[in-house]
């Protein structure tokens, strides 16, 4: 349990997604504008991130790795399939998101209108190849752990693009030069936020 | 006065457009309303007539942190003449203060004003007097023996990133002074963290007694010790601490002379009591659940020990009310407050990579501090939507 923990606050602030490792920038800084839209791609986010690298999780470890298929009988003992795991890890990301977007479609097609392109695109988000290709590389213990790394990468990604939204939503009255206005002043205001998540570095519980 | 008045006014027609010294007609702007209230008239739109305007409130403030100003000089005097063992004579200690403080004052404002008038030049806009606060927090919050060009360098930064590619005073998103302390404090460890750094110059070791150790109650209390000793090796009392006389940034020492200056702030209204006081109760509720949990001793250090030890304070007081970075609203504030008191008190017991969490949670809450308030509005507003509908219904 405490290990859980442990994965799950590492995973929102230490290891954050955008400030940490700078994955996931282009959704980040194209949908940043309002926080209601944020939120809802930030949700997005966090349900596909959930669900895909437990996902992966299996088939990483009952297909991919090194002996993996062993479940299958001896013949298969040394069978190593991880050529193949970007193909896989992306084939599961895409249906996922292709089941968020009929979701949010459905329940909310404002949201739908707003994020547009983004919410497809989230499937070449890299915030989510990358969340799984860091459960593969970290080697976690069971699948309880890479689900709660998945959310938590998700529920960090979160909430730095909605901090970051409702900064731009406060900076539009701001008298920013006109060279930097836009996302000149993003990338500034993403600098500064990393400066402040410096914080939780080294954080140990 | 009038003499004054009279020999700017002559001076006056070579600034103004199509004088020989337009360039520094901003510089120009930024003495005349230094010395003189403007004579400018608003023609339209709706007035307010009052006595408080920006340069009166951010006076308010540098008056305010003159307690812990002074203190911080004598202090640096000090711990400087325990260190050399020196005899403790107080106007030595204060000269010693004076000399080691005073260029980094110099050094704040001659590089953040001269930055903010080369921008007030360019983007043709007054000089802001938000800087005179910003450059008094600054030297505060650096250790004694910081380089002085570090400090040039970290006010740049601020000044440059922190405030003016927002568009100036009030814009800002982050506190600029705990921007340039955090700038250095990650590019420059060596000189910004440490057991060294806190006594006036002992990083080069000049002339100081052996056995003596600069380690502030800070990092002893990271270490595990629940005495906190000063350099010389004699206990600190709790009523020590409160006074401050004990090494840390030059003006974060003293808990007596903050309180003045809180005093003062929230006397004049220009310091917000609700964001302290929210900070002060987020502070001590997670120094209790901490002392409840208590698995190592520095958990077990009382949790009121944490207001007198470190910057909590002076974070408290000058750095958490700031006006601009912090929340607005009034529920916002609460949160804001309690949740950079209960960072900062988390930061210090269970980050072993920083032993004080004051800065880093109050520039955390920064970042977050529009979101809030975005949140605080939306219930507002969904409230009133909820009252209507009943109402019509």
């Amino acid at each position: 349990m405490e290990n859980l923990i442990n994965i799950f606050v590492k995973s929102i602030f230490i290891d954050n997604m955008v400030f940490a490792y700078f994955l996931g920038m282009c959704s980040y800084l194209a949908v940043s504008k309002t926080v209601k839209t944020s939120v809802g791609l930030g949700l997005a986010v966090i349900f596909v991130l959930g669900f895909t690298v437990p996902l992966n999780y299996l088939i990483e470890n009952f297909i991919l790795k090194e002996g993996a298929m062993r479940w299958l009988g001896e013949d298969f003992a040394d069978v190593d399939l991880s050529f193949l795991r970007f193909i896989f890890f992306i084939a599961v990301i895409a249906s996922m998101v292709q089941l968020v977007e009929m979701i949010v479609e459905k329940f909310s097609p404002s949201l739908y209108s707003s994020l547009g392109i983004f919410l497809p695109l989230i499937a070449v988000n890299c915030a989510i190849l990358g969340g799984s290709l860091f459960m593969a590389e970290r080697e976690y213990a069971n699948i309880a752990e890479a689900t709660v790394f998945g959310l938590g990468s998700g529920v960090g990604w979160f909430l730095a693009i909605v901090g970051i939204a409702a900064i731009r939503e406060k900076i539009k009255y701001s008298n920013v030069p006109e060279p930097l206005k836009g996302l000149g002043i993003t990338f500034i205001i993403t600098g500064l936020m990393g400066l402040a998540f410096m914080g939780f570095m080294g954080i140990n519980l | 006065m009038k003499f004054i008045r009279k020999q700017v006014d002559k001076i006056k027609p070579n600034f103004e457009k199509g004088g020989k010294l337009y360039f520094l007609h901003s510089f120009f702007d930024a003495v005349e309303t230094f010395l003189f209230v403007p004579n400018k008239v608003t023609q339209k739109g709706a007035h307010i007539r009052d006595a408080v305007d920006m340069k009166r409130t951010m006076i308010i403030v540098v008056m305010a942190m003159i307690p812990a100003f002074l203190f911080g000089v004598y202090n640096t005097g000090y711990q400087h003449a325990l260190a050399t063992g020196a005899a403790l004579d107080f106007w030595s200690m204060i000269g010693y203060g004076l000399i080691k403080i005073l260029p980094i004052f110099i050094v704040v404002y001659v590089v953040g004003l001269g930055i903010e008038i080369i921008f007030a030049q360019i983007r043709k806009h007054e000089v802001n007097e938000g800087f005179f606060v910003s450059g008094f927090l600054i030297p505060l919050i650096m250790p004694v023996d910081v380089p002085l060009w570090m400090v040039a360098v970290a006010t740049a930064f601020a000044v440059i990133f922190g405030k003016e590619v927002f568009g100036g005073s009030g814009m800002n998103i982050l506190n600029p002074a705990l921007t340039a302390r955090a700038f250095l404090f990650f590019a420059y460890p060596a000189f910004m963290s440490g057991d060294k750094v806190w006594i006036g110059g002992m990083l080069k070791g000049e002339g100081i007694i052996d056995g003596f150790s600069g380690a502030t109650p800070m990092a002893q209390a990271a270490e595990g010790s629940t005495q906190f000793v000063n350099g010389a090796g004699n206990a600190l009392s709790n009523w020590d601490m409160f006074l401050g006389i004990m090494p840390g940034s030059i003006g974060e020492t003293s808990t007596l002379a903050i309180l003045l200056g809180a005093v003062l702030l929230i006397a004049t209204g220009v310091g917000s009591l609700r964001i302290m006081i929210s900070v002060l109760a987020g502070g001590a509720l997670m120094g209790i659940i901490l002392n409840l949990f208590a698995i190592n001793p520095y958990m077990e250090l009382p949790w009121w020990n944490h207001f007198i030890i470190g910057g909590f304070a002076f974070g408290m007081v000058f750095m958490a009310t700031d006006p601009v970075t912090a929340s607005q609203t009034a529920k916002g504030k609460i949160i804001y407050g309690v949740l950079i008191g209960m960072l900062a008190i988390l930061f210090r017991v269970l980050n072993p990579a920083f032993p004080e969490g004051m800065m880093l949670a109050i520039l955390l809450m920064n970042v977050f501090a529009p979101l809030i308030d975005y949140y605080v509005v939306q219930g507002n507003i969904n409230k009133r939507m909820k009252r209507f509908k009943h109402a019509k219904a």
